[in-house]
Order: C-alpha cells, then sequence, then structure tokens
C-alpha cells in the first residue's frame, strides 16, 4: 500500500505546528498502525530526517500509552480498539490519513504526537482510592461481594486512562474517565467509606486541570477503547448530588 | 565477589517470622529522615514505593512511561497465584512451595520460595482490600482457576487483564502516598546510572526524555524494580520500552548478575507475521484450561483445520504428558511445539504455528460461556490476525515473554552492592530456571509490598545516617563523575551520524539471540553468536544514525541508549549459556538431552546459581557460584507424564 500521510509536527510545547505532509510506502495490511509509523520514522532517519515523535509502549492495547487523533477520530476508525491494535487492513491502497495528538486544554503538546496526560494522574491523586494500607487487611473472602456489583466494577475498572474520552469531547471534558474511577470503587462495600468525599474531590481536581463539563455528546462512549458507557457518567452525578446534599 | 545469601538459621517455615524478628527497625519519627529511591512503578516498584510511604520513609519514584500506571506489569493476563485452598482441593502454602521449586527445575533457592508461598495469602487480601475487583462465583466469594506446573486450583483472576486491575490497585496506593507528600514521582525519567560512594548505593542518574536533562538525585538507598530482559530479542511480548539498562549499570558497579541465560519462552503467543513486526502478543496460559493444543498427524498437510478430521489430528501435549495435558509448564509446552514444526507438521503460511483450538470447550460449555472467561483474549486475537477464533481454531507459537535471571539478591533482596535492592522480574530470586504460570504477579506484589519494606528498613537501620551531616549529597564528586560520564556518552553517540538507524540494530541483535540463544542452544552457536554480538556492537558505535537533538524530547536517544545496553548484556547471556553444560527449565542446550528429548539436568556439575562479576569492557566477566542446597524437595527427574 502507498498511503499520503498528514501529520501533526511540532519541535516542542512552544512551536506553534503545522501539518506535514508524508508519504508511506511499502505498508502491508497485516501492520498494526504504529508498525506503518514505524516504517515511516525508518525511512525518514534514513533520509536524514527527524521521526515522528509518538507515545506507545505495550502495543497490546491495555497500557493506555498510545494515542493519535486518526482521520478526526480518537484511536481510529474501529470501535473498542486502541491504537497499537489497530491494522492497516482497515485502510486502502491510497488513502489519505490525517493524524493529529489529543488536543485538550489539560493535555499540552510535547512533541509531535506526545501529549503531556499528568492532569489525570493529579486528578486520581485526588481521591482516586481507598485508603488502605499494606498488610491491615482481613481474609479475602470475608468480605462478599455479589458477582453482579463485582462485574459492574470491573466493567468500569478496566479503564486505561488514555484520554480518548477528553480528545473526542467537544468541551475536553474528562468526566468518563473520573466517573470509571467513582463507579469502580463506588460499587464495591470497601470504596463505601470514602464515596461522597471521593467524587467531590475527585470532580474538584477535575475543574481546577482545566477540564470541560459534561453536555451530553456521548462522543467520549463512542471511542473508548476499553467501551465503557456514559451512563458511567450519570451515576457519577447521581454520586455528587447526594454528596452536595448529604454534606 | 561475596556471595552471603544470608538465608535465616531455622525450620522453613519460621525463617521468615524469625528474621523480621530479627531485623533492625526504624523509630516511626525516625523514618521520614531518610531517602529512598524506587526506580520503575510496576507491581514490584509500585508497590514497594506506596508502602515505603505509608511506613513514612521519603520515597523518590521514577519510570520512563508518561504515567505510573503504565508499567508493563499491566499487560499481564491469566491470573495471581495464592495458597489460600479456598476451593478445598488439597492446596497449601507447602503445595505451592514445593510446585514452584519443581516448576523451576530446581535451580531457585528454596527459602525465599518458601517465603514467597508463605506470603502469598496475604496479596490477595491487600489487593481486594484496595478494590481490586477479582472474578467472584454467584455467592460473592472469589473464583479460582488453573494454571500450568499446578494440580490445584490456586489462580486468582479478573478476567484476562489480571495484570492490570492489580497494578491499578498499586497505583492508587501509590496515588494517596503522592497525595500525602511521601513520595514524589518523576514520569518520563529514565535511570541513566547509579552511583556508589564508599561501596554503598546512594543515588542515581537520570534522564528526563522531555528536556533531556541529565540530574542527580542522592538517597539513603535504591531498589530497582525495572523488570526482564526479553527485549534482547528484538521481539518479544515485553512492551517497547521495557530494557535492561538499570540492571546493566548496577552490574558495571559491582553487583553480581545471576543466571542472565534463563529465559522463559511463552508456549502461546501469536505467531510472527512479518519483517515489520514490532511485538509479539502472548495468549493468556489460562486459555489452556479448555483450548486443545493440535496439530495434523500428516506432515505438510496444508488443509483447513475443519478439513482436518478427528482421528487425522495430533494433541500431542495429551499425547505425550497424558496426567498434566496441555497444562504442562510452558518450558515444556513451547519445546514441544518447536518440535513438531521442526519435524514439519506445523501449520500456517510458515509453518511455524501450532493449533490451540476452543471447538471442545465451545460444545461443551457454549459459545457465551468462553465468552465470559476469555472474551477480552479472543477479540484481542481476532484483532490482530483478523481469524475468528470461536470458529477457527487459534494459530500460536512460543514467543520470549520473562526473563527468570537477574540481579543476584540475598534473602533481604540485597544485591552485592550494598544499599541496592533488586525487586519483582529485576532479580533472579524465585523461579529458578522456568517460571510457572501466574507466579510473576506474585513475586512482584510479594518482594514489594512485604518483603523489601522490612528488609530495607532494616538496612538504613544499620547503614544509614539521620543526620545531614553524615549524608552523601549530590554535591559529592561521585555525582559529578557519573554525571560526566553519561554526558561524555551521550556526545559520542550523537558525534557517530552513521548510516544505520538504532532500530536496525536492535533487530540485528534480536535475530543472533533468537537463532543462538533462545529455545534451542548449542555449543558452536553460542559462541559464534559472542563473536557476532562483540562485531554488532562496534559497527553500532562506528555507523549508528540518532538524528535530531540531545536537547529537548528525541526518543530516538532514549532507544540508543537502551540498545547499547542490550548490545553489552546480550553477550553476558550467551556466556552464560556456554557455560551451563546442562539443560534445566527454560535452558535447553542440545547437548543435554534425553532419548525423548526431554531436558537433561546435571545436579552434581550445575545446582547452583552462576553469578557474573563485571571487570572491564574488555576483559571477560568471572564467574561465582551461589550453590543451591535442597532440604525439602528432593531433587528428581521433573516429570509431567
Amino acid at each position: 500500500m502507498k498511503l499520503s500521510l498528514h501529520v501533526w509536527r511540532q519541535a516542542g510545547p512552544n512551536d506553534t505546528g503545522r501539518m506535514e505532509q508524508i508519504t508511506a510506502t511499502d505498508i502491508t495490511e497485516d501492520m498494526s498502525f504504529l508498525e506503518m509509523l514505524d516504517k515511516v520514522n525508518e525511512d525518514l532517519i534514513n533520509e536524514g530526517k527527524e521521526p515522528i515523535a509518538f507515545d506507545h509502549d505495550c502495543r497490546e492495547g491495555i497500557c493506555g500509552m498510545c494515542s493519535l487523533m486518526i482521520n478526526g477520530v480518537a484511536h481510529g476508525p474501529e470501535s473498542g480498539t486502541t491504537t497499537c491494535q489497530l491494522h492497516m487492513r482497515s485502510f486502502r491502497d491510497g488513502d489519505a490519513i490525517y493524524i493529529e495528538p489529543w488536543r485538550s486544554r489539560a493535555f499540552p503538546v510535547i512533541r509531535d504526537l506526545m501529549v503531556d496526560r499528568g492532569s489525570f494522574d493529579r486528578v486520581m491523586q485526588a481521591g482516586g482510592y481507598i485508603s488502605v494500607n499494606t498488610g491491615n487487611a482481613q481474609d479475602a473472602n470475608s468480605l462478599p461481594i455479589k458477582k453482579a456489583d463485582a462485574d459492574a466494577a470491573f466493567d468500569a475498572a478496566a479503564c486505561i486512562g488514555c484520554g480518548a474520552c477528553v480528545a473526542s469531547c467537544p468541551n475536553g471534558s474528562a468526566m468518563l474517565f473520573v466517573a470509571a474511577k467513582v463507579s469502580h470503587l463506588g460499587h464495591l462495600p470497601q470504596g463505601q467509606p470514602e464515596r461522597s468525599k471521593r467524587v467531590q474531590d475527585m470532580v474538584a481536581a477535575m475543574d481546577a486541570e482545566g477540564f470541560g463539563a459534561c453536555s451530553n455528546h456521548y462522543e467520549c462512549e463512542a471511542v473508548c477503547p476499553k467501551e465503557i458507557p456514559a451512563d458511567t457518567i450519570a451515576r457519577m452525578n447521581r454520586d455528587l448530588l447526594k454528596a452536595s446534599l448529604c454534606d | 565477589m561475596k556471595l552471603d545469601s544470608k538465608i535465616p538459621a531455622g525450620p522453613i517455615q519460621e525463617k521468615w517470622t524469625q528474621h523480621r524478628f530479627n531485623m533492625k527497625l526504624v523509630n516511626p519519627a525516625n523514618k521520614r529522615k531518610f531517602r529512598v529511591i524506587v526506580v520503575g512503578s510496576g507491581l514490584a516498584g509500585g508497590a514497594a514505593a506506596a508502602t515505603l510511604g505509608e511506613l513514612g520513609y521519603n520515597v523518590d519514584c521514577f519510570c520512563f512511561q508518561d504515567s505510573a500506571r503504565r508499567a508493563h506489569s499491566i499487560a499481564a493476563q491469566g491470573g495471581i497465584n495464592a495458597a489460600k485452598n479456598y476451593p478445598n482441593d488439597g492446596d497449601s502454602i507447602w503445595r505451592l512451595f514445593y510446585d514452584t521449586v519443581k516448576g523451576g527445575d530446581y535451580r531457585a533457592r528454596e527459602a525465599n520460595v518458601y517465603r514467597l508461598a508463605e506470603i502469598s495469602n496475604s496479596i490477595i487480601d491487600t489487593c481486594v482490600a484496595q478494590g481490586v475487583p477479582f472474578a467472584r462465583e454467584y455467592g460473592g466469594l472469589l473464583d479460582n482457576r488453573s494454571f500450568g506446573g499446578a494440580q490445584v486450583s490456586r489462580t486468582f483472576y479478573a478476567r484476562g487483564q489480571t495484570g492490570q486491575q492489580l497494578l491499578i490497585g498499586a497505583y492508587q496506593a501509590l496515588s494517596r502516598q503522592i497525595a500525602k507528600g511521601t513520595v514524589t514521582m518523576h514520569t518520563r525519567t529514565e535511570l541513566q546510572d547509579i552511583v556508589v560512594v564508599d561501596g554503598h548505593a546512594r543515588g542515581i542518574i537520570t534522564r528526563n526524555l522531555v528536556t533531556g536533562e541529565l540530574k542527580r538525585h542522592a538517597a539513603d538507598a535504591v531498589l530497582l524494580c525495572t523488570g526482564g530482559y526479553g527485549n534482547v530479542f528484538y521481539l518479544s511480548t515485553n512492551a517497547m520500552g521495557s530494557n535492561v539498562t538499570a540492571a546493566v549499570k548496577a552490574w558495571k558497579k559491582g553487583a553480581g548478575f545471576a543466571n542472565p541465560c534463563f529465559t522463559q519462552i511463552h508456549p502461546t503467543c501469536i505467531p510472527v507475521s512479518s519483517d515489520h513486526q514490532s511485538k509479539l502478543t502472548l495468549m493468556s496460559e489460562s486459555l489452556r484450561n479448555d483450548g486443545r493444543v493440535w496439530v495434523p498427524k500428516k506432515a505438510g498437510d496444508t488443509r483447513p483445520a475443519s478439513e482436518i478430521p478427528e482421528d487425522e489430528r495430533d494433541y500431542y501435549l495429551e499425547r505425550r504428558y497424558p496426567s498434566f495435558g496441555n497444562l504442562v509448564p510452558r518450558d515444556v509446552a513451547s519445546r514441544a511445539a518447536k518440535e513438531r514444526c521442526d519435524a514439519g507438521f506445523g501449520v500456517g503460511p510458515t509453518g511455524l504455528a501450532v493449533y490451540l483450538d476452543f471447538a471442545d470447550a465451545i460444545k461443551r460449555l457454549g459459545e457465551d460461556a468462553v465468552r465470559a472467561r476469555y472474551g477480552n483474549l479472543f477479540h484481542m486475537y481476532q484483532k490482530i490476525t483478523a481469524d475468528n477464533p470461536y470458529k477457527v481454531p487459534m494459530k500460536i507459537f512460543p514467543a520470549v515473554h520473562y526473563t527468570m535471571g537477574g540481579l543476584w539478591v540475598d534473602y533481604e533482596l540485597q544485591t552485592t552492592v550494598p544499599g541496592l535492592f533488586a525487586l519483582g522480574e529485576c532479580n533472579f530470586s524465585d523461579h529458578g530456571a522456568n517460571r510457572l504460570g501466574a507466579s510473576a504477579l506474585m513475586q512482584g506484589l510479594a518482594d514489594g509490598y512485604f518483603v523489601a519494606p522490612y528488609t530495607v528498613g532494616h538496612y538504613l537501620a544499620q547503614h544509614g545516617s539521620m543526620d545531614a551531616s553524615g549524608k552523601v549529597t549530590t554535591d559529592h564528586p561521585a555525582f559529578a563523575e557519573a554525571e560526566a560520564a553519561l554526558q561524555d556518552r551521550i556526545d559520542s553517540l550523537m558525534a557517530i551520524q552513521g548510516k544505520q538507524s538504532v532500530e536496525s540494530f536492535h533487530k540485528r541483535l534480536g535475530k543472533i539471540m533468537w537463532d543462538e540463544c533462545g529455545m534451542a542452544r548449542n555449543k558452536a552457536g553460542l559462541e559464534s553468536a559472542i563473536t557476532a554480538i562483540q562485531e554488532l556492537r562496534k559497527e553500532f558505535w562506528a555507523d549508528v544514525r540518532i538524528p535530531g537533538s540531545k536537547q529537548g524530547c528525541n526518543p530516538e536517544i532514549d532507544k540508543a541508549g537502551r540498545v547499547a545496553d542490550f548490545l553489552e548484556f546480550g553477550e553476558l547471556m550467551c556466556r552464560d549459556a556456554l557455560m551451563r553444560e546442562e539443560s534445566c527449565g527454560g535452558h535447553f542446550r542440545e547437548e543435554h538431552q534425553t532419548e525423548e528429548g526431554e531436558a537433561k539436568r546435571d545436579d552434581d556439575g550445575f545446582a547452583f546459581a552462576g553469578v557474573w562479576e563485571y571487570q572491564g569492557d574488555d576483559t571477560e566477566p568471572t564467574l561465582h557460584k551461589e550453590d543451591l542446597e535442597f532440604e525439602h524437595v528432593k531433587l528428581t527427574t521433573r516429570s509431567y507424564k
């Protein structure tokens, strides 16, 4: 395959950045999208040019490090799929592909397609945990948990923190990310003592980081590689309202 | 180099309890006077940093990724072992200990393995308290499944994402400490060297992967939790950034490196499809609970699987190992797959694959039940191969997955450099020559949550200084010297401006390692590999091309440093494989096999951990031996028939 790539190039946080046209040649359909970029980078290096910087690590769809807006869609055209699990058989010879970084006020660009998602870590630090020290736990089976609750907790806990929800939201909202953690811990008995405080603290941190609010576009749900549903946000809003009324 | 394992005296069941009592403590009010560096934020590093923070130490934690939550522990799929015996199927601490020593082909240290089995139950308790959503039965209690090398169900799991959920648990605990100010997290920051002052590890030099800046960090102790070195093979199931740099730097600063040739080739991975492949993807061992492995009985049979009738299929694991069947340990399953493929029975376009078939399980349990157990794995397989494993059997082939070798540590997880500890996959301690499935998560968390927090305190109580006047600071000349050497190295790399990319060297190294130091090894091949690696290293330093500048973000410099270290380390692996004139676990020397092609150990000659001491860049390393004594598990030929 031969492809016409239009890639965002930005030398550093203070550079204004621009789209650059690069032709990708000898691409096969069993390559992953990132292997296609590897091939393009190898060619760029051999031509004496600078390769495209992008984030990636596990390449198994689980670490959450990879990103990329591909033709305007976070993680590209396949639903329920991270960029690293997207394969070139989703594209055709001669296609033009537009590749951009996540764009959000809370995710500043570091270089080319790499962004800083430290804001997610800071939101987690505001309360995305259960306050328990190592070593003072009771026997694991002394606390039975309904299978349905455990499964619901797991569905929310599947979030990989990639930021696709933020990148695709017209408001740059992190509601799905925050709601996933609130919902994961809120479904479990261990998470109850801090349930009110957690949701209030995490939402306050989210606002402080410059993420926008939810206005029901559902773009987040559409691009989430782990298919976390938008009603998780409704659940968080319920928790938040309850917490604010009870305080 | 003196190897003192510090195995405590007394009965094996009481060693750890007694030793915990004997170790010195640091008064709660004094803990904040000590600074501890934790390099890596996976299960071992994340757990250690969080727990040391909870105890009141000042912790600096480092990772090269953009968040602590990305470490490659996250990709572990199948589960974590513990001797809870919830299924009431006869499990016990003793049985987990026994299975692990046997599974490791009798090349692990008994006392460490016993402690691991003993701690395993507390790990599950702690993780549940953190909110880790393990799989549960309808009664609300925890569910278990089986893994290779065991005849009990002792594996706790969270669908096919157990590593992710455990790591998120540790990350949450870590986040809590960061918020409290006990832990300072340094993301996108990579260790470049370890600073040793008066024989003790007293700090590290890091490189900021965003700015390119080198920085000095002083501390009272340094913990390396930097994972394994499987990426020396280029293609492995490791993450793209996983590297050996921290361990190699420690080795050059005087830490012994044990059993570097012990690598685990995992039997069930998605086969290589082309030269452009950047990594390999594991299909969890848990699939062998319900999947059956087979190849056609006729060599070179090119019919699709669906057209090969039942009586023309060879379920070779069930045939060769009737009592363990498809659940033989990884080394055995991998070698059996290689044997079939080498003999011409392999399937798929390359002939380097075997089938893993779920048709029987789907008939027995229904597609929904299979989806509930393995849905995410089937989904991932379909994404990568475009085949639907509910309809056609998976094609699988062995791939490099885990490294049992690592920095030599004593019972307290301390390397031969005082104050320098190694935890998790980074050390060599618990898995001998082959790791059993679901034991890596167990070991990482055991080391991080329950071992290092005690033993590091013991070290600090004896060798740390509570006074600022007694502390080493970053003004010490040893820091300046280490930083200058690193700056020189980066300048030299940038100055080469040759013709070949870093990646191309890494691929060539990987091919040498896979061909000569992979699933089967022999003397001539290993000798040729050593020469080839030396030549490749010279070529790298003469002809590598690193574009861009050393200031700012430049991923090519990050990669170049890692590949330069792999080029040194690959040679050490081959030397170790050459030295070990026996076959054991994942180390298979073709010269040492039984008539049936099984590994043939030599307990009289090689029941030791081979520990290598660095002697200089152009001098051969020297070998030291820690003799392994087996008082409780009798050395027998490992049989899974």
